[in-house]
Formats: C-alpha cells, structure tokens, sequence
C-alpha cells in the first residue's frame, strides 16, 4: 500500500498514530490545548469497536486508562499542565503497578492555570518527576508533526515493552499547527505487544524479577488470578514491609529504564559532524529554530552545530558525553525558566565545556533569529572556532 | 446455602498470609463472607470477577480473596473499575469501599458512575468515621458524634449514601447492616444480579474508633444497635414520621430499570459499523 499523504494538525497526527499502535481505549477530560487529540478519539475509537471516555475529571481520567491496559487493553490519555497535575497521583500508581498507558501532556504556559494557549515547555521536570517516590519516567518530545504521529506509536510500543506509562511531551504550537504528514500504510508500522505470561496461573507472579528487567503481564479474565496494589508490593502483588522486597521492587522500577536508556533515547543531529565547539542543546518546537539557526550561521562561516534529544527522560548518557565531547560552548534554548539546563549541567563536563542558558517564558517562540545572536555572542566571547 | 466457612474458604487465596489486617470484631468480615456467599450463589467464575479497593480499611478486603484484584489510590476505585468494566464488558467488577473513600474523597466518581449507570457493583462498608487513619470524622459521622478530629462534637451535616446513589441515577441501591446477615447476602446478590449501576450500603462497626470516642461499647453492643434501629423498607413505608425517628430504613429502597453504559456503547458500535457496511 502506498503511503498517504495528509496535512494534519500535531493533535489529528497524535490520534492517527495512537490507533494504528493499537490503542483502544481513551479516557479524558477536555483541556486546552490538547481537546482535540480528545476529539479525535471520540471520532475514530467507536468505529474501530474501541472505547473512548469523557470521564468527569482528570484523576479518573488516568484511573480508567489503568483500569483499561489491565483488563488488557492499550490505553491512552491527553491533558495539559493542570490535567497534568491532577494526574500525577494515578500515573505514581501506574508506575509502582507497572501498567504500560500513554499520557500526551500538551504543555502550556504555568504554573496553575497559566497561560492555556501559550507555548511552554514548562513541564519538563515535571515530565520526568511529577509524582511523589522513587521511579524514572519515559518522556518523548517530537519537534514536528510527522514525528509526532511516528513517536505516539514509539510511546504506545515502550510502554508495552517496558510495562510503565509514558508520557508524550507537546507543546501547545506543535500541537496546534498544520504540516504535511505521510501516513504509513499498516504493514509499515511496528507495532509492540505486552509479553505475556507462559507459566501456569498458580506459578504467575504479576511482578516477577525477570532476565529482562521486565515482567510478563497478564490481564483479568484471561485466568490468571493475580492482585495489584498501589503499597510496595513483593514479586507476586502482596503488600511488603520487608527490606529486601522493598529494596527489589523499587531497584526494578529504576533498572528496567536506566539500563535500558541507551535503547530508549535518540538523538537527532545537526552540522555536529565536524566537531563543532559551539553547539545548542534544545527539544520540542524549540528545536526547529535551533536547527534553522544553525543553518543560518553555517550560511555565515560560523561553525554549530545542534543536538536534540528526541527523549527527555531517560537522557541516552554516554552518548550525549561522548556527542558533546568537543563543544566548548553550549548553549541550551528552552521554553522556561531553565530546566532541560540543570539535566545538561549534571551530565556534561563543566571544566571543559562551559554552558549558556537561552529562555523565553513570555508564551512566545525562541525565534531563529534570536539563537543566532546567542552564537554570535558566544562566539564574540572567546573561544576561537 | 452450604456450612458458610465452607464456602468462604474456597474463595480465600491460599498464598496470603494471614491474619488480616482488621481489629477483631471488626463488621468488615461479614461483608468478605457475604460478598463471597452471593458470588458463589450465582456461579460466578472467579476468573471473570474483578474487585477493585482505594485506601482504608474496606480497602484491604479484595487482597484476601481469589478473584482479579485491584487495589488502588484513595477514593478512585469506580474509576479504575470503570476502565476495566469498559475495556472488557464480560467481567463483572466489583468496588469495595467506605464511607470516607466513596463519599469524601470518592464522591465525585461516585456520583458520575451512578450518573452513567455503568454495570457495576459497589459495596459500600459504612462505618461513620476513618478507621485505618485513627478515627477522624467522615462525611456519614452523624452531627454531634465524636471523631479524633471532631473532638467537641461533629458540626457538619451527614450524607445519606442511599439517597445520594438515588438521585444521582444508579439503578439499584439497597441497605443492609452486618448485623442483619441474611438480608446483606440478600442485596449483594441482588446487586450483582442487577445490570447497571448498583450500591449496597452496609452499616459496619468500628468499635474500635465510633464505639470508643462516641462512648457506644464493644462489636456486642454496636450489633445490638443495628439489631435495634434498623427498620425494614417494608415496615418504614407503614410507620408514621415520628416512630421513625431515630431508626435507619433497611433493604432494596430502589431497584429501576435503565439503559446500562457498556450496553449503550456496544449499541453505539453496532451501529456506527452497520453504517460502514452499508457504504
């Protein structure tokens, strides 16, 4: 079959890619600027023979998409910072649970109500520790339309894969414009299933310490008779007051992602072959401008490069070390009051690579024109390139 | 019905390791064993039932018992059941909760799965006041009555679990109390017999917080005052206004037949598919 090309909106392009990864059920609250991804749920799930919820808050919202991927279904969510919020206290619970879900955060403007249809990228943090405890957290941040389709399946796939929510990080412009989108035809599309278990129910453990970091996952009514529970729980779902089952749960949680972070986090590379000492570290929108920035100064003899994480949380590490070894200016753009910038801070080597903020926080863009100027004085102050 | 031990013991998991983590006495045991009774009274598979808990001390019921469990965060049980329910139709999802979990933080999914008359049971373990937590006052502590957080007296009005289910539009709502067993077996199966949304109250005891800060004595004395007050539905539709005072109605108060969500979902998919068919 022949690709089919589209102009979607990144909203149209989120709901294109959760039903062709195989999400069936939706449960949501309207809130801007993410109704539309609502919307379009509503839309295309009964024809499928999937469900989609209007639930009466975003609390239950999230509860019902757990409830769903454990009677088997892919289930999904989208909200925006203050849903995001409210959030928090079931996505904790699908994280200790280890319930794959998928929640779209389109970020706007905060904290509280904030600015509902600004541009932000606010919730960086929030993304990676919103709820109280010890976990790590997947968060995507796709840049275009395109690739928000491509990454809402790459959401859905890990959180089969690794059986733990994750978060789709928008922003209210990627959300809202338009751009040309190439459907891929089914066949073309990966698309990621839950292991399931091979072992007879009464040797089923729900929480099972696996070769793989992850356990197979049953669901209720396929005959495995099995509790889940929000308490720190031991391999089989009791509850656990014991040091070594306290300490086993919470390493796995934190394993399963760490370990596997190299796997789970990419990069998309701009003008970096050539080891640039001057480079930008940004996601999202506001890595469009970067990569146009570095087009513009490269146009003028200067030589950036740029580097955009296409996961947020986990960052891929080593490689991003390894990436960033040569840059002795790095200028990290984002939508906030510095966030992305404290991560950069914690991994890179700061004897060697000195690292400048660029911020905007007023609801607007970080234009290209802005990050050249940045360059250029970055470059006026030393380093000779 | 079979020796009642017998039966609960079937359905009790093997692998958990007891005791519970409820006070001796505590009424929260007559509703495991009754809740247990009218499943096994209707031949349900246990691998088709789903109980779902938040936090408290009913709470804790659903780890105990053989059946899909699922435990979840303070008041958001019917949520969580919801997903399931809708997500696969074929089970039958009940929700264990209290006073404080359904009514407090709870109320506002509560009401809206009454409003949407999804088919599922609640059972509603209502023993006026916050165990697990010590004792506070919860939105069923009648006014005057003492909790740890109440310690002049209970200033705030009550709700009526019953009425508020009614009027919120679920289509089965009894009461009963874990006194009057018989009867309780009687409304659960009722309840999970019923398709759509359906809510048995139960009056529990908490002697161990209600009893002692209200001065109102042991599990004896507070089974005795179930025994007392309640009044069959029966026999409170005949009495006058003033002998009812004091005295709390018991039994099926309302039992109606409405269109059911998942039902209305299915039909919705039919026909959004007969459609396509059709072009």
């Amino acid at each position: 079959m022949e690709k089919q090309v589209k102009l979607l909106q990144g909203n149209e392009a989120c709901v294109e890619g959760a039903v062709m990864a195989g999400v069936r059920f939706f449960g949501g609250y309207p809130i801007t600027p993410s109704t539309e991804i609502a919307e379009g749920m509503a839309r295309r799930l009964p024809l499928l023979g999937g469900r989609f919820m209007q639930m009466e808050d975003e609390i239950a919202s999230m509860a019902s998409i757990i409830g769903a991927s454990c009677a088997g279904a892919k289930s999904m969510t989208a909200t925006s910072g203050p849903g995001f919020s409210l959030m928090q206290e079931n996505l904790g619970y699908a994280y200790i649970t280890e319930t794959p879900c998928v929640i779209v955060n389109v970020q706007r403007g905060g904290p509280s109500t904030g600015l509902p249809t600004k541009v932000s990228q606010a919730d960086t943090m929030q993304a990676g520790f919103g709820t109280h405890g010890d976990y790590r957290a997947i968060a995507l941040a796709p840049s275009g339309v395109e690739e928000i389709l491509y990454q809402t399946i790459e959401a859905v796939n890990l959180s089969e894969m690794y059986r733990t929510p994750v978060v789709l990080l928008l922003d209210e412009v990627t959300a809202h414009m338009r751009e040309k989108v190439m459907i891929p035809s089914p066949e073309d599309v990966d698309v990621k299933q839950r292991r399931k278990p091979t072992v007879p129910p009464d040797w089923y453990k729900h929480f099972e310490i696996s070769p793989t970091g992850v356990s197979p996952m049953a669901a209720f009514g396929d005959g495995y008779r099995f509790n889940i529970t929000g308490l720190t729980h031991d391999q089989v779902g009791f509850p656990t007051a014991v040091s070594s089952e306290i300490v086993a749960m919470l390493d796995k949680l934190r394993d399963k992602i760490v370990k596997n972070a190299e796997d789970i986090c990419d990069y998309e590379l701009t003008e970096m072959d050539d080891d640039p000492k001057v480079a930008i570290v940004s996601y999202g929108i506001v890595a469009r401008a970067a990569k146009q920035a570095v087009m513009m100064a490269r146009d003028q003899r200067l030589k950036v490069g740029a580097v955009r994480p296409k996961t947020i949380w986990p960052l891929a590490v080593n490689r991003l070390r390894k990436l960033l070894k040569p840059v002795r200016k790095l200028i990290v753009a984002e939508l906030n009051q510095g966030q992305l910038i404290n991560m950069i801070k914690h991994h890179v080597d700061r004897r060697h690579t000195e690292i400048i903020p660029l911020q905007r926080y007023d609801g607007e863009l970080i234009t290209p024109a802005q990050i050249l100027n940045k360059i250029k004085e970055v470059k006026h102050h030393g380093t000779q390139v | 019905m079979e020796l009642k031990s017998d039966v609960i013991h079937q359905y009790l998991r093997p692998k958990k390791k007891f005791p519970h983590v409820w006070c001796s006495g505590c009424g929260l045991g007559v509703i495991l064993g009754s809740m247990i009774r009218s499943i096994h009274s209707l031949d349900i598979p246990k691998d088709d039932v789903v109980v779902c808990s938040g936090i408290g001390c009913s709470s804790r019921l659903p780890v105990y018992v053989d059946f899909n469990t699922l435990h979840t965060t303070h008041g958001r049980a019917i949520a969580f059941a919801t997903g399931v329910k809708v997500a696969k139709p074929r089970l039958k999802v009940i929700v264990v909760t209290g006073d404080g979990d359904c009514l407090a933080i709870g109320g506002n999914h509560f009401i809206h799965a009454c409003r949407r008359n999804i088919d599922i049971t609640v059972i509603l373990a209502n023993n006026w006041i916050y165990g697990m937590t010590g004792g506070q006052f919860s939105p069923t502590t009648p006014t005057e009555k003492f909790g740890s957080t109440a310690p002049y007296g209970n200033i705030e009005q009550p709700f009526n679990p019953c009425d508020l289910a009614i009027s919120a539009g679920a289509s089965y709502v009894a009461r009963s109390t874990v006194y009057h067993v018989d009867q309780l077996d009687k409304m659960i199966t009722g309840a999970l017999n019923k398709r759509g949304f359906s809510v048995v109250e139960v009056l529990s005891n908490c002697h161990t917080y209600f009893g002692r800060l209200n001065k109102e004595g042991d599990p004896v004395t507070m089974l005795n005052y179930f025994k007392k007050h309640a009044l069959p539905v029966q026999a409170w539709d005949k009495v006058p206004e003033e002998k009812r005072a004091g005295k709390f109605v018991t039994g099926l108060l309302h039992d109606v037949e409405k269109d059911e969500y998942c039902d209305n979902y299915e039909k919705l998919v039919e026909r959004l598919q007969a459609k396509m068919e059709s072009k």
